[in-house]
């Protein structure tokens, strides 16, 4: 039998038709790669052997990650973010949770102003939140300190927190919980067995939020916490003379925790769904 | 089975309720007992009402004014839960969180029944799904969510059982299918069942009684057959089949029946069939009950002439014509294809007749049309 010949494209069509083909996948690449240098520059600065300075590579050490409060006050900083996270992410869910659904579920005069309202502390730059509260702090001799940040955070957190429980709220189908009440569950049980658990996703996502937004706060945890040090706070300030190498363990171990939770989150999730 | 809402069984009255969303009134002034143990069903086009009625029977709207009972036991003003009625939502409304197991077994442990389980496997089985029993809703077909909504509802054996347009996210073979089962289950149970429809083959197939609703009222209620044979107002003639409603004068009267001209023709109408007070009347007559003939065939009984063939169907059973009258209205006709009848062609002259008895009569004060433009959702 003879072959016949197969047309062949000329060399400069086949390119771009391999490059039409390939072009999201190039560019995810990129994309993926510009986002990750910084979080990869932490982790591997790390390991870094440095001294006092950790600029420039200095060869691999694990010393940093077996003794990640080796630096001065860093652990005591990370303790007070972790603290005002904590407590700022649990009143902030808890309040903002609560005027999602008087938001979202009751027609009341002023609704729509408190909506309009609740989104102000967003659309306000930091720097202009955090002088305010601090002049009101002080107008109030309240010092600045533990508790006054705790609130500013609570404050900041809940905007965040209403706009992502409302969403969820605004996508439950009412039927649902009319079908509780015909099922003989009274107000309480409904919320309780129907409307607390469909809406709970969106509450886990808004403290989710809510604590990394508090945990990485510098503008107005700077202008309110008067001597007490956070995390932030230390990174800035041994910015001037240097970074420990334990800032980026931590760094990295926040990373590495945040990535945790979101996969092992999906795998519960798929899990639940078979 | 045991049975926690059984101190309020008995007949559904609904007395003079109306209930009013601002300026548009939903229902009007509605009266209605639904006898204990029967299949009924509330039949009419989108914004009738009919959905309105059954949200205020399940307690999910309060009547502006008028009352419910289940028996002896007002319930007009108790809350859903209160009530010894079930709903089977249009879209199901299955809890996307909970197990089809939890789903059914939700009802029966908010009221603190003892055998939980014993109670979900058999209405699980009576559904025939008790392999489902541990999935979640959306690993459901829409079927097989139809069904489990059934049973999340009937598994409480309660006074009522509500079925919002519970079939119309079915296809048609489905449908089909679920409307002899659901039928089957109720004689099964002996449960009320109150079902909410447009659709009037499915009213017609399941439900003992139909109540036809228009514009927040009922317009007549009664067996299928009743409904069908002998409509009172020209909204049920054309809503349920279809219906040629023809104007006419009473010329005559008689002891049994009425003679009525109809644009220069006599045909005659029983008088225990006439609804027309006056002389003015709506002559109708249903599509399948015409013979259509050739104009010089023998005919007898009531015969319009002068009619000529505007369109042919056929559609397997029976051919469909459309006729057009001298007087410019298109009459339909059915004709069963049993060889009867010749094979007519649009432009053919014919004539119509039909057995006397089989003619209804409507006030003449009707709308001819009333009914039949309503829009039904898919």
């Amino acid at each position: 039998m003879s072959t016949i010949p197969i047309p062949t494209l000329p060399v400069g069509k086949r390119i771009s038709r391999w490059f039409g083909r390939n072009i999201i996948r190039i560019y995810a690449v990129v994309g993926f790669t510009y986002l990750f240098i910084p979080v990869i520059y932490t982790i591997a600065f790390s390991f870094n052997n440095s001294e006092k300075s950790n600029l420039v590579w200095r060869g691999f050490t694990w010393s940093n990650w077996a003794n990640p409060c080796g630096a001065p006050d860093v652990c005591n900083a990370l303790g007070n973010s972790l603290k005002i996270g904590v407590l700022a992410t649990f009143v902030a869910t808890v309040l903002g949770t609560l005027i999602a659904f008087a938001i979202g579920r009751h027609a009341f005069r002023g609704r729509s102003t408190t909506n309009l309202l609740i989104f102000l502390p967003m659309a306000t730059p930091e720097v202009v939140l955090g002088s305010s509260l601090l002049a009101m702090f002080l107008t109030f001799h309240i010092n600045p300190g533990f508790w006054p940040t705790v609130a500013a955070h609570v404050m900041f957190c809940i905007s965040f927190v209403v706009v992502t429980v409302k969403a969820r709220i605004a996508s439950l189908d009412p039927r649902l919980e009319q079908a509780a009440m015909d099922l003989y569950a009274n107000e309480r049980e409904t919320f309780r067995r129907v409307t607390l658990p469909l809406v709970m996703p969106g509450i886990a996502g808004a403290a989710l939020l809510a604590f990394s937004l508090s945990f990485d706060d510098f503008i107005i945890t700077n202008f309110n916490s008067g001597t007490m040090n956070t995390f932030p706070k230390f990174v800035w300030v041994s910015a001037a003379r240097g970074i420990p190498a334990q800032a980026n363990v931590i760094g990295s171990s926040m990373f590495l925790i945040a990535l945790f939770v979101v996969v092992a989150g999906q795998l519960v999730n798929r899990k639940k769904a078979r | 089975m045991a049975d926690a809402s059984s101190s309020s069984h008995g007949d559904l009255k609904l007395t003079r309720v109306t209930k009013s969303f601002g300026d548009f009134t939903a229902v009007d002034d509605l009266t209605l007992t639904i006898p204990e143990g029967s299949f009924f069903a509330l039949l009419g086009p989108s914004g009738c009402g009919k959905t309105t009625t059954l949200r205020m029977i399940a307690g999910l709207e309060e009547p502006t004014v008028g009352s419910i009972y289940i028996g002896e036991t007002d319930i007009t003003t108790k809350k859903p839960y209160q009530r010894p009625v079930n709903t089977v939502f249009q879209n199901y409304a299955l809890f996307p969180h909970l197990s089809i197991y939890e789903n059914v077994a939700f009802g029966l442990r908010r009221r603190g029944v003892k055998d939980v389980k014993e109670q979900v496997e058999k209405v699980l089985k009576l559904v025939e799904l008790p392999h489902l029993a541990e999935r979640k809703p959306t690993q459901l077909s829409g079927g097989q969510q139809q069904r489990i909504a059934l049973a999340r509802a009937i598994v409480n054996r309660p006074a009522l059982l509500l079925l919002d347009e519970p079939l119309g996210a079915l296809d048609l073979k489905l449908r089909r299918q679920m409307q002899i089962e659901l039928k089957w289950i109720q004689t099964e149970v002996g449960l009320t069942f109150v079902h909410v429809t447009h659709d009037q083959e499915e009213a017609m197939t399941m439900a003992d009684t139909i109540a036809v609703m228009n514009e927040g009222r009922i317009e007549q209620m009664g067996s299928p057959a009743e409904l069908y044979e002998s409509p009172e107002t020209a909204f049920v003639a054309n809503f349920l089949g279809q219906s040629n409603l023809i104007r006419g004068e009473v010329v005559s009267s008689d002891s049994d029946q009425s003679v009525v001209e109809v644009h220069g023709q006599k045909v005659a109408v029983l008088k225990s069939r006439n609804r027309a007070t006056g002389k003015s009347i709506l002559v109708g007559i249903r599509p399948e009950k015409i013979r259509i003939s050739l104009p010089d065939d023998p005919r007898n009984g009531n015969v319009l002439t002068g009619g000529i063939v505007s369109d042919v169907s056929f559609v397997g059973v029976s051919t469909q014509y459309v006729v057009e009258m001298p007087w410019k209205q298109d009459l339909m006709v059915f004709e069963q294809n049993d060889g009867g009848t010749p094979t007519l062609r649009p432009g053919d002259p014919v004539s119509l007749s039909w057995n006397p008895p089989f003619t209804f009569g409507l006030d003449g004060s009707e709308d001819v049309n009333a009914g039949s433009e309503v829009d039904e959702p898919a």
